[in-house]
Order: structure tokens, then C-alpha cells, then sequence
């Protein structure tokens, strides 16, 4: 079981982020997944957070405390929501938009400039989508495969191509060795 | 009868809650919607507005919730199958209307997506408050049904099985939901059409000029007709005879209103549905409703590990109350352990059924996540120790 925490800024997809791995993993892979969310009044720009728990078995206990993975695309949500990240935990993070504060040891650190990358692919509104490529490939807990059909899935079709271009910038990110 | 396959989305899905009821309505039927958008009820509209124009449904934004019942009680007598979905302070608004559901004998399905109050409370913080208000809200005796969901795979069957038992009984049903059920977001299996259970509306097949609306059948249930189709008759929230007109006499009461009890009352065992868990040899038995009842699960296999022999049951239907099987286990169990993200109203329920035979521990929810188990374990261990039966309600301070 993996307890996941995708959080930053209202309008950079995060809870769009946390339905689609969930989809990958729960239609997809065939596995079980629970999502909920947080966030405030505001539309776009206050903080926010999807949580998201994946499991070979069904999900009884849903909400996530400690989570195994952070991924943070703000500096706020990563002030707010780090000190939660388990003590060996994977924090993955957009390094042009997240600086890191003190450095707790056993934490494994998965850097990409996922929001510069979005923009070179021509907008930075796919930025979530780099990230969940990179994360796909960094935890290998959803397949390429069920990924890139949930990604597909969950965008309108003019922007499929787009989409699964920025996935696979994030999942090659991985791959090379960062 | 089977569902019609029109705009049933048949297959596995990754949906919230609150979309899995509204693919429940337009399975069951449901083609009409009148509402007053309120957090954490708010994706209902939005997803039955997305999907009206496939299935040809009609979206009625009203100017409050009072009128939104009222729009949905009139467009089920034109021979819709309607819903409306609403929070605590809306609930408080509908309880006029409900009364006159109740009383005109109209099936339609109403959602409340519970969130902390009093008053405004906190709009996206999960709440069961207002399940006693589900029960007695309106002023003046009735029965009411109410459904309890756990996750967004039964916010789905239990929309369709709402719209089922208030159309058999010509009731409104509710749907007891909470922001954290409706707000989930789960895998959602939506079966093939043929596999889905539809209750028919009871029509009455007579001579046009015999008509009388309130002339119950054998089961009790007033057989309906639409309105428009040239049958003449008169809807009244007075107490009022066979033919719907006010009769304001002690007589025509009990006449009207003693069968609204008992069309619920006779039907108890075909309405109530419940989860049982290891009961069999249960010491101690957790009865809990909605988001509660999967933490109840978790506390059951972490409680089993340590020795004691816990079971769960789980309330599906939470109103009419399952008296019955709550007074069979008070008998064999030494403790009930009831959660509940409020300061205690099922749990009422639960004492007032247990007749003295069990302890009855109540552990309140609504200041902590349904997540934690520590506050209902330590319950569970506390109580096993108790030596005989106390008298009330126990609860223990942590």
C-alpha cells in the first residue's frame, strides 16, 4: 500500500493529477485506489492538495497522515505539507518552483523543472502532466501503459497528443538518471 | 422491470461520490433535477447539468431550497422521476416541503451531503448531524426512509435503490451522504442495463372519471397518474379524503395520515438493509453508517489481532431504524460501540433498542478524522472490562 500527497497552487492540476493516477491504477492496472481532496474558497491560486492511497486490496482507511510520496508544485503547500512526509519518503518537486528548506536525511529528493519543461512544449498548463510522468517512472506504482491511457482519458482529445508528449518529457526526466 | 440503457454508462469508473449518485439517478430513471448548489453537494448539479442533454433531462437551478423541493414534488407529478441534493442548511429549508411529500405521497429522491453545523457550520467538513433531522424535521407524524452511503460505489446503488423504494412506497427517500463519502473518489462498477433493478411508478389503469388519488390498493400505496392526462383531481397538504379534497375532521385523521405510518411500518423487513461483519461470535459489535463504517472495519481486524472478538454492523438503512436485529444482538453481545461523526444521535437509537442487555459506548467523531482508530479501539477494550450491563449511555473520556 502507498499513501501519496500531490499538493501546490489551485489551477496547476492537482487534483486533476490525483484522478488520473488514480484512474491509472484502479481501471487501468486493476488495482484499488481512493482519492480525496482538500482545498480553499479561492478557484485558483490558494493552496491545495489531492491525497491519494493505492493498494493491491480494498481501501478501508482512507485518508492520508503520513504519506509515503509528497509531490509539490508550490512553495507554500511544501512549507505546509513536508513536516507530514515519512521519515524515508520520496518527496518529488518542481525545482524552479520549490526551495528546499533544512534537509531531513532519509528522505529520497526527485527534483524536475516541470513547469520550464511544460513551457518549452508550448504551455505550461500541462506542467502536472511532465510531473506525473516523472512520478510513473520514479515509483513504477501505476504502469507507463495504464498511465498514458489515464492521461488520454482524462484530456480532451485535441489535447491528447500534447498531453502524452508532456508524460513522456517527465517519465524520460527519469529515466536519464535524475 | 429492467432500466432503460439510455445514457447508463456501463463499466468500471473512477468516480466521486457525489458523480456516482448522479449516475445512479439516471440509471434509476431520474430525468429531473431542482436544486439550490450547496457545498459539499455541489458536483450533483454540476454533473446532472453535463449529462442533461444526452439523456434529455431537465436541470431546474431554483432560488432556494424551499422551492427547489417544491419544483421537484410538481415535476414528479407530471410522471418524472426527480432528485435534489442539498447540505444541513438546505435540509433545514426543504423540511416545509418534505411534510407535503410525505403527505401528497410523492416518490422523489432527496440527497443531503451532510457537512458540520449548526447554522452555516463549515461548508467541506464531514458531518452526520442532521440524521435525527432526517427522521423528525418535518412537523407532525410520518415515516420517512432514509439510506446511508459508505463509499462512492454504494452513493450509485443506493441512489438507485432510493428511487426504488419511493416509488414501491410512494415516499420521499433520502440519502443520508457526508462530504467525505461525496468526495471521495473510488472505483465505480455501473452494470449493463439488464442487470439493473427498476421499481415502476404504480399507475392506476382505471376509467378516467373513476379516478381517486388517494384510494390505496392492497399493498397500501395509492396508485398514481400524471398530471395534464385529463384525469381531474385535487393535491392538497390538508388532510383530505380518497378523492384529494380537505376533510378537517378526527375521522378523516386517521384515515389519511395513520396509513403513512403504516405503509412504512407493515414493509419494515423489505425496506431495512444492513452489512453484517463477524458477528457470529462478536463480544462486542460496532454499529456504524457511512464514512464510519470503514474505519469500523479497520477497528474490527486491528481489535481481532489483539483477542477481542469484535463485529460490525453496518446500517445501509438508517430510517426506518433496525430495531429488530439491534434488540437480537443486545442479547448475545456485551457491548455495542457506536461512531459517528456528531455528538451522538444514532446511538439513541441504539440504547433505546438495546433494552438494558448491552453496554452502549459512543465515540464522537466530530472533532477528529473518521481515519482514527485509537479513540474506538480504547472503547472497545474499556468496555470488555465492564461487568454487567450500565444503565444509558457510556461514554469515555480519553
Amino acid at each position: 500500500m502507498a499513501e501519496i500527497r500531490f499538493a501546490g497552487y489551485g489551477g496547476q492540476g492537482i487534483i486533476r493529477s490525483g484522478i488520473i493516477v488514480g484512474k491509472g491504477a484502479s481501471i487501468f492496472d486493476n488495482k484499488f485506489a481512493t482519492m480525496s481532496q482538500a482545498f480553499g474558497p479561492e478557484a485558483r491560486g490558494g493552496a491545495c492538495s489531492s491525497q491519494l492511497v493505492i493498494s493491491e486490496n480494498k481501501i478501508l482507511y482512507p485518508y492520508v497522515t503520513r504519506p509515503d510520496i509528497f509531490v509539490v508544485m508550490s512553495q507554500e503547500a511544501y512549507e505546509k505539507f513536508e513536516p507530514e512526509l515519512k521519515e524515508d519518503g520520496l518527496l518529488l518537486y518542481d525545482s524552479d518552483l520549490v526551495k528546499l528548506k533544512k534537509k531531513r536525511e532519509k528522505i529520497k529528493l526527485y527534483p524536475i523543472p516541470a513547469t520550464r519543461f511544460a513551457e518549452e512544449l508550448g504551455n505550461r498548463i500541462i506542467a502536472n502532466v511532465v510531473m506525473l510522468g516523472f512520478f510513473t517512472a520514479v515509483t513504477k506504482l501505476v504502469s507507463k501503459e495504464g498511465m498514458e491511457k489515464a492521461v488520454a482519458d482524462s484530456v480532451p482529445p485535441r489535447f491528447k497528443e500534447l498531453n502524452l508528449k508532456a508524460f513522456n518529457k517527465g517519465f524520460q526526466h527519469a529515466q536519464d538518471g535524475n | 422491470m429492467k432500466a432503460s440503457t439510455k445514457g447508463i454508462l456501463t463499466g468500471t469508473h473512477n468516480l466521486s461520490g457525489n458523480e456516482a449518485c448522479v449516475e445512479g439517478a439516471i440509471a434509476a430513471g431520474c430525468r429531473f433535477l431542482s436544486g439550490y448548489p450547496i457545498q459539499p453537494a455541489i458536483e450533483i448539479m454540476q454533473r446532472f447539468l453535463e449529462r442533461a442533454p444526452e439523456v434529455e433531462a431537465t436541470y431546474v437551478q431554483m432560488e432556494d431550497e424551499i422551492s427547489a423541493l417544491a419544483a421537484l414534488l410538481g415535476a414528479v407529478w407530471t410522471g418524472k422521476k426527480g432528485i435534489t441534493a442539498t447540505s444541513g442548511p438546505g435540509l433545514s429549508l426543504m423540511m416545509e416541503h418534505i411534510g407535503l411529500g410525505v403527505m401528497l405521497e410523492t416518490p422523489c429522491v432527496i440527497v443531503d451531503v451532510q457537512r458540520v453545523g449548526p447554522s452555516i457550520g463549515i461548508p467541506n467538513s464531514p458531518g452526520q448531524g442532521d440524521m435525527m433531522q432526517a427522521r423528525w424535521g418535518s412537523h407532525g407524524d410520518y415515516e420517512i426512509i432514509a439510506l446511508s452511503p459508505s463509499s462512492p460505489q454504494e452513493m450509485f446503488d443506493f441512489t438507485i435503490k432510493a428511487f426504488n423504494l419511493s416509488e414501491r412506497y410512494r415516499t420521499p427517500v433520502a440519502i443520508m451522504a457526508d462530504e467525505y463519502v461525496a468526495h471521495i473518489r473510488e472505483k465505480v462498477v455501473i452494470p449493463p442495463a439488464k442487470e439493473i433493478k427498476i421499481e415502476p411508478r404504480n399507475y392506476y389503469k382505471g376509467p378516467k372519471d373513476k379516478y381517486l388519488p388517494f384510494k390505496r390498493d392492497k399493498n397500501f400505496i395509492p396508485p398514481m397518474v400524471d398530471i395534464g392526462n385529463g384525469y381531474k383531481f385535487h393535491v392538497t397538504g390538508l388532510t383530505h379524503d380518497d378523492q384529494g379534497y380537505p376533510i378537517m375532521n378526527e375521522e378523516c385523521q386517521e384515515y389519511n395520515v395513520h396509513p403513512l405510518m403504516w405503509k412504512i411500518r407493515r414493509y419494515v423487513d423489505d425496506i431495512i438493509e444492513f452489512q453484517e461483519t463477524k458477528t457470529e461470535d462478536a463480544e462486542v459489535v460496532i454499529v456504524s453508517y457511512g464514512a464510519p463504517s470503514r474505519t469500523a472495519l479497520k477497528a474490527i481486524k486491528q481489535a481481532r489481532k489483539s483477542g477481542i472478538k469484535v463485529g460490525s454492523l453496518k446500517l445501509d438503512t438508517v430510517w426506518p431504524f433496525p430495531e429488530k436485529r439491534i434488540t437480537e444482538l443486545a442479547k448475545k453481545v456485551k457491548a455495542f460501540v457506536v461512531p459517528e461523526m456528531n455528538y451522538g444521535q444514532i446511538v439513541l437509537e441504539v440504547e433505546r433498542c438495546s433494552y438494558g442487555n448491552a453496554n452502549v459506548v459512543f465515540v464522537s467523531y466530530a472533532e477528529k478524522e473518521v481515519d482514527n482508530i485509537d479513540d474506538l479501539l480504547s472503547a472497545i477494550k474499556q468496555v470488555i472490562k465492564e461487568k454487567e450491563a450500565r444503565k444509558g449511555i457510556i461514554e469515555y473520556h480519553t
